[in-house]
């Protein structure tokens, strides 16, 4: 054989090799999802969505804990946004290149890689115990906020990175001061980045389950939340709860509450992609 | 009068002439005030820039005339943009810049601490080199220097945007587009959009950094002409790279080499017959 062939060979074997990488992957996820639906798809419909919980799997919904997830989804965005934004705009714009700033850097970035359980423990002493919220849902999204806060920050950094340097130029150039250049044109021209970060993030947070746990989320909520101190369930977590059930009935309910969170989830995402897209097309 | 536009290398070899010119001057200003203030638009004097340790820009002293153009030519990274771009103070964003010497526009020292940069920005508008519209509308554009002043009287913003759209030689191609994104025009559209922009602001000096560098010949000479225009209302500095867009289109020539100014003069005696040898060899494509 020579060079060339032998070349030729490894070219195409580890050609194989990554598609046989990728499709492991893929194939796990249509087995998985296969499956719940073949469990799930049968028991949705319009009353599994609006019933509330019951002790008979099949006059059980989801309207509690998909109600209680769209409050959270709702409050910690709320908190979240504004908050993440001005503190990656001062990272970004303001802060002077110093130890300090580094430091801080360096602490976001080790904030996004901590546990959520940890976190879930950090709301429970500040929001349930030190300020008194209770396991209510303003608790649940003081903590996911907390959460969230360092992926936004870095994708709010990102998007305000992209911003070709010469549109600042040219509001400087044209007598703007610093805030309204970044007001007027930084942030309109990377707000596509910082909403994509945004939507990532919030989707993240309607699936976590181990945080609101520790909150408190994991009791018997009757009642979908009428108020942020109410208190609340969410989709992970109703779908940890009947899977822990032995009878099949609550099972084929986790499988349905399954297909709902992923729908979410991948709608959320899909607008996320639609943002960003769209975003690129305009900077160019 | 011719000598006053020699530059001084070195500060104190040729220092006689425009420096102390300027300085008896402003003595007789007590006096005579509004003729003699009004003989410079621009003046300089030993202004040194440092990046860190290198020094960008070497004791250059220049004085500019009102609603004259000056080309200033050079070599890549002879410090001419620099050196512009301090007439508008946009080199304060760069780590490590510092400044020594006096710029003065209409007799003011602009590197007092008592400057606004908003305010000096308003009266020395910029271009730069690769058209920068805002992604946004035509109109939005335009309009943007007099919306970060405050003003919000509609129909003045308007008629503001159509004169300047006018003066920049766009208005007939984008009249019926004002509200089009300025990105869908073309490049030379573009910056003659980054023009009108500038003048909307209604500046007295306009400074170019090589506005026709990234554009095809006929978008540049559509510029030129445009240029030798505006000079009927404006101080124009041009930096450029392009030694015959010099010659057609400027009534005086600075030309930079490592940071000094070797030779400021009229553009015809540059380029017929330059005092320094540097000048000749660079104008002749012997180097740079």
């Amino acid at each position: 054989m020579t060079n060339v062939q032998k070349n030729r060979l490894k070219d195409q074997l580890f050609k194989f090799w990554g598609i046989a990488c990728t499709l492991i992957g893929l194939v796990l996820l249509v087995i998985f999802i296969g499956g719940i639906l073949i469990d799930g798809l049968s028991r949705i419909d319009w009353a599994f969505i609006t019933d509330l919980p019951s002790r008979k799997p099949e006059k059980s919904g989801i309207w509690t804990p998909l109600m209680g997830s769209v409050w959270i989804l709702v409050l910690t965005a709320i908190i979240s946004f504004p908050i993440s934004v001005a503190a990656g705009v001062y990272l970004e714009e303001y802060a002077k290149k110093s130890r300090l700033s580094a430091l801080l850097e360096i602490n976001i970035s080790n904030l996004a890689g901590v546990p959520s359980i940890i976190y879930g423990l950090l709301g429970l002493e500040v929001f349930v115990r030190i300020m008194n919220l209770g396991a209510s849902v303003l608790a649940g999204a003081l903590t996911l906020s907390l959460l969230i806060l360092p992926i936004i920050i870095v994708a709010t950094r990102e998007a305000i990175k992209a911003v070709p340097g010469s549109i600042r130029d040219a509001s400087y150039a044209l007598g703007a001061s610093k805030w309204q250049t970044i007001w007027n044109q930084v942030l309109p021209a990377s707000s596509g980045g910082i909403l994509t970060g945004v939507i990532l993030a919030l989707s993240r947070a309607v699936g976590e389950t181990a945080p609101l746990i520790v909150v408190g989320a994991l009791a018997y909520v009757p009642f979908a939340p009428q108020g942020p101190l109410d208190q609340f369930s969410v989709l992970p977590i109703q779908i940890f709860n009947w899977i822990s059930r032995p009878q099949q009935g609550f099972i084929d309910n986790a499988a349905a509450a399954i297909i709902i969170l992923l729908l979410i989830t991948f709608i959320m995402n899909g607008i996320a992609v639609y943002f960003r897209n769209k975003w690129q097309k305009k900077l160019q | 009068m011719e000598s006053r536009f020699i530059s001084e290398i070195n500060g104190k070899k040729n220092y006689s002439n425009t420096m102390s010119d300027m300085m008896s001057e402003k003595i007789e200003d007590a006096k005579t005030e509004a003729p003699i203030a009004e003989k410079y638009k621009l003046q300089t004097k030993d202004v040194n820039v440092y990046y860190g340790d290198f020094q960008a820009i070497k004791d250059v002293s220049m004085s500019i005339k009102p609603k004259s153009i000056t080309a200033f030519i050079g070599p890549s990274g002879c410090g001419k943009s620099t050196f512009l771009r301090l007439f508008n103070r946009m080199n304060d964003y760069i780590e490590d810049f510092k400044m020594e010497g006096k710029i003065k526009i209409d007799d003011k020292n602009i590197y007092k601490e008592k400057i606004q940069l908003e305010q000096l920005r308003k009266e020395v508008g910029m271009v730069f080199q690769k058209p920068n519209p805002f992604p946004k509308s035509i109109f939005e554009n335009v309009a943007y220097g007099l919306k970060i002043q405050g003003i919000k009287d509609k129909k003045l913003i308007a008629d503001r945007v159509e004169k300047a759209l006018v003066q920049a030689d766009l208005w007939n191609e984008v009249k019926n587009n004002l509200n089009k994104s300025a990105l869908t025009l073309s490049g030379g559209q573009q910056q003659r959009l980054c023009i009108a922009r500038t003048l909307a602001v209604e500046p007295s000096i306009l400074l170019m950094d090589e506005p026709t560098s990234a554009l095809d010949p006929i978008s540049t000479a559509k510029i030129e002409e445009l240029i030798h225009h505006l000079k009927q209302d404006y101080t124009i500095i041009i930096v450029t790279h392009n030694m015959q867009q010099a010659a057609r289109i400027s009534d005086y020539t600075a030309f930079f080499y490592m940071g000094e100014l070797i030779e400021f003069d009229k553009t015809k005696k540059i380029f017929t017959n330059p005092e320094k040898k540097r000048t000749e060899n660079y104008i002749t494509g012997r180097f740079g």
